[in-house]
C-alpha cells in the first residue's frame, strides 16, 4: 500500500510538472502545443549530451535544458505562432502548425541524437528501504523533491512576481490586459518559452531514472493532455491535480488490474470519458473552456 | 464563411455552372483514364497502392472534414477506421460475410457507435472535444488489444480479397482475387468510392442540412435560441463523419488482407486533420488536396532517406506560414474576399 502510495506520488510529480508547461502555453495563447511531448524529449537528449557525454556534473545538463529549450520555445512562438495566429481566420491552425513542430523536432532528434534509447548513470546511489514495506531508490526520491521543488517554485513565480502577474492577467482576458498596458507579445514570448523550459527540465530530469528515446515525445503529448483534461485546460491548479490523479491512477492501476493483462490505461480513458460526460471542463477549468 | 462561390450556382449563370461541369468532368477523366493511362506508360505500379491510399485516406478525411464544419476539431477519426476495419476483418473471417455487405456494415457499425460516444462527447468543446477524440484513438487501440474477437496484438490477418458481387446471376464487380490486376481494380473502387463520398459532401454543405451547419460553426448558442434543434445535429454529423471513416477502414483492411491494433494509431488521426488543415476548412474539396499533396508528397520524399520528415515536416511549417488558411484559400483571394 504503502509502496503504491509513493510511486503514484513519485510518478505524478513529473506529470504534474509536463501539464503545468501545457497548460502554461494553452491558458497564454489558446494553443494545443502537440510538440509538447517532443520538447520533452529534447530536453532529455541536451542532458544526456551534457552529463554523458561531455561529461559535466548533472545539475550543469539541468540546466543546459532548461535553456535551450527556452530560446527554443521563445523562438517558435516569435517566428511560427504569433505570424500564424495573427494571419489565419480560424484559432485551430495553429494546431497544424504545432503538430508540424512535433514532427520537425522528431526530425532533428532523429538526426542529431540517433534513435537509441538513452540514459545517465545514476546521480545518487543506494535504495531506501523502511522495513521492507517501502522501497525506493534514493535517485528517485531525489527526482521527485526536484520535482516538486520545481512545481513550488513555478507556483510562487506565476504568484509574486511581476511577470507571473503579467501572464496570469493576460490567460484572465488576453485584450484587458492589454488595455492596462501589458506587453502582450512579450509575454505570450516568456510564456512559450517558460512553458517549454518545463517540459525540457523533466526531460533532463527523467533521463537519469527511465533514459529517453524518440518514440516518447507522442505518447507524452497524449499523456499531458489527459492531465489537462482530468484538472481543466488552463489552470494551474487543474494541472498539477491531474498530474497526481493520473500519477496516481496510474500507480493503482498496475497493481490492480495487473492480473487481467494489459488494461489499466484502457480503464483509465474508459473513465475519462464518463467523467467529462459529466463535467466537461475538468475538475477546476472555465465552464465555457 | 468563405463559400459564397460554391453556394450560388444558380445566381452566377450558366457561364459558372458549365465551368464547374466542365472541371468536374476533368477531374473524373484525370482519376478514372488518364492516372491508369499513365501509370500504365510510365510502369510505376506501385503508385497505384499510393494513390489508392490517397482515396481512401481522403474519404476519411472527408469525415473529419465535417466535423470540422459544426465547429468541432476532430482527432479521432482513427478510431472508427479501426473500427470499420475490424468489422470488416471479423464479419469476413469469422462469419464468411461478404466483403461487399461488410463495406455498409463496418460504415453503419461505426455510426452507431459514434452516436453512443458522441451524446456525451459532443458537448464538450475546442480543445476539450479535440483532446477526448485524440483519446479515442488510444481507446480503440486498446480494446482492440484487449478483446478476445479482435485476437489482440497479432491482428487478423489472411482475410480473402473482396469476392464476386453479382444480382440475379449478372456479375457486377468480378472476384478480385481471379483478377490480372487486382492493384487496378482496388484503385478503381477506392477511386469511386472518393467520388461518391465527395459528391455527398458537397451536397450535405449545400443543402439545409448544410446551413444549418455552418450556423452551428458560427455560433451555437445563437442558432440553438432560433428554433435549430443542435444537439441532433451535431451527432448526425459526427455520425456522418465516423460511417466515412469506418467505409475508408473497411477498405484498407481488404487491401492489405490484415488488421492490427496498430493499423490506425494516433498520428494518423493527427494525420487526417492536417489534411483538412492544409487543403482548407473551408472547402470541400480541400481534405482530397490535402491527403493528395501531403500522402504523396510524403511518398515522393522517400528520396531523401533521412532527411524525408526533416523536409516533410519542414514544408508543412512553411506552408502554414504562407497560407495559414489552408491551400485552397489561394482562391478567395481571386474572388476578392469579405
Amino acid at each position: 500500500m504503502e509502496q503504491i502510495l509513493a510511486n503514484g506520488l513519485y510518478l505524478g510529480a513529473q506529470y504534474a510538472l509536463i501539464a503545468l508547461g501545457l497548460t502554461l502555453i494553452f491558458s497564454l495563447m489558446n494553443v494545443l502545443n502537440f510538440a509538447h511531448g517532443q520538447m520533452y524529449v529534447f530536453g532529455g537528449f541536451v542532458t544526456y549530451t551534457v552529463v554523458a557525454q561531455l561529461g559535466l556534473p548533472f545539475i550543469v545538463g539541468l540546466i543546459a535544458s532548461a535553456v535551450v529549450l527556452a530560446v527554443m520555445g521563445a523562438l517558435i512562438e516569435k517566428f511560427l505562432f504569433r505570424p500564424v495566429i495573427r494571419k489565419s481566420k480560424r484559432d485551430e491552425s495553429t494546431m497544424l502548425l504545432a503538430a508540424g513542430i512535433a514532427f520537425f523536432l522528431d526530425a532533428v532528434i532523429l538526426l542529431l541524437f540517433g534513435e537509441k534509447q538513452r540514459g545517465v548513470p545514476k546521480v545518487v546511489n543506494g535504495v531506501f528501504n523502511w522495513d521492507m514495506r517501502l522501497i525506493m531508490p534514493y535517485d528517485r526520491i531525489l527526482i521527485a523533491a526536484l520535482a516538486v521543488a520545481l512545481i513550488v517554485g513555478f507556483i510562487l513565480f506565476m504568484q509574486y512576481s511581476r511577470t507571473g502577474r503579467a501572464m496570469r492577467a493576460l490567460a484572465q482576458d488576453r485584450v484587458a490586459a492589454q488595455l492596462m498596458g501589458v506587453d502582450v507579445d512579450r509575454y505570450s514570448m516568456i510564456g512559450f518559452a517558460l512553458g517549454a523550459m518545463l517540459a525540457g527540465l523533466v526531460g533532463g530530469l527523467l533521463v537519469t531514472i527511465t533514459g529517453i528515446n524518440l518514440g516518447m515525445g507522442g505518447p507524452t503529448s497524449v499523456k499531458a493532455f489527459l492531465m489537462i483534461m482530468i484538472g481543466g485546460a488552463g489552470v494551474i491548479s487543474g494541472a498539477i491535480a491531474g498530474g497526481f490523479i493520473l500519477g496516481m491512477m496510474e500507480s493503482v492501476g498496475l497493481t490492480l488490474l495487473a492480473a487481467y493483462g494489459d488494461v489499466t490505461y484502457l480503464v483509465i480513458f474508459v473513465t475519462l470519458m464518463i467523467f467529462l460526460a459529466i463535467r466537461p471542463q475538468g475538475l477546476m477549468g472555465k465552464p465555457w473552456g | 464563411m468563405t463559400d459564397q462561390t460554391q453556394t450560388t450556382p444558380i445566381v452566377k449563370g450558366s457561364a459558372m455552372s458549365m465551368n464547374r461541369v466542365l472541371g468536374v468532368g476533368a477531374f473524373l477523366l484525370g482519376v478514372f483514364v488518364l492516372v491508369p493511362v499513365i501509370i500504365n506508360l510510365t510502369g510505376r505500379w506501385d503508385f497505384y497502392y499510393t494513390l489508392t491510399s490517397v482515396a481512401l485516406l481522403s474519404v476519411a478525411a472527408a469525415g473529419v472534414w465535417l466535423t470540422f464544419y459544426i465547429g468541432r476539431i476532430n482527432i479521432g477519426q482513427g478510431a472508427y477506421a479501426l473500427t470499420g476495419g475490424y468489422v470488416s476483418a471479423v464479419l469476413m473471417t469469422q462469419y464468411g460475410v461478404s466483403f461487399w455487405l461488410t463495406l455498409p456494415l463496418a460504415g453503419i457499425f461505426c455510426a452507431l457507435v459514434s452516436v453512443l460516444i458522441g451524446l456525451p462527447i459532443l458537448r464538450l468543446r475546442g480543445v476539450y472535444f479535440a483532446m477526448v477524440t485524440l483519446v479515442l484513438t488510444e481507446v480503440a487501440r486498446l480494446t482492440a488489444l484487449a478483446l478476445p474477437i479482435t485476437n489482440g496484438a497479432k491482428g487478423i490477418t489472411s482475410i480473402p480479397l473482396p469476392g464476386e458481387l453479382s444480382i440475379l446471376g449478372l456479375t457486377i464487380i468480378p472476384d478480385f482475387a481471379t483478377l490480372e490486376n487486382p492493384k487496378l481494380a482496388f484503385y478503381l473502387m477506392a477511386a469511386l468510392l472518393m467520388v461518391l463520398t465527395y459528391l455527398v459532401l458537397w451536397r450535405i454543405v449545400n443543402s439545409r442540412l448544410g446551413h444549418l451547419c455552418r450556423s452551428l460553426q458560427q455560433n451555437e448558442e445563437l442558432s440553438a435560441s432560433i428554433g435549430v434543434n443542435t444537439a441532433m445535429l451535431r451527432v448526425l454529423s459526427y455520425a456522418i463523419s465516423s460511417f466515412f471513416g469506418g467505409l475508408a477502414g473497411a477498405i484498407f483492411v481488404a487491401i492489405s488482407q490484415s488488421i492490427y491494433p496498430s493499423s490506425f494509431v494516433v498520428q494518423d488521426s493527427v494525420n487526417f486533420m492536417l489534411y483538412c488543415f492544409l487543403g482548407g476548412l473551408g472547402y470541400v474539396f480541400g481534405p482530397m488536396l490535402g491527403t493528395l499533396l501531403l500522402y504523396f508528397g510524403w511518398d515522393l520524399l522517400s528520396v531523401a532517406k533521412e532527411y524525408q520528415l526533416l523536409i516533410y515536416s519542414g514544408a508543412l511549417i512553411a506552408l502554414m506560414l504562407v497560407l495559414p488558411n489552408g491551400i485552397l484559400s489561394l482562391l478567395d483571394k481571386k474572388g476578392g474576399n469579405k
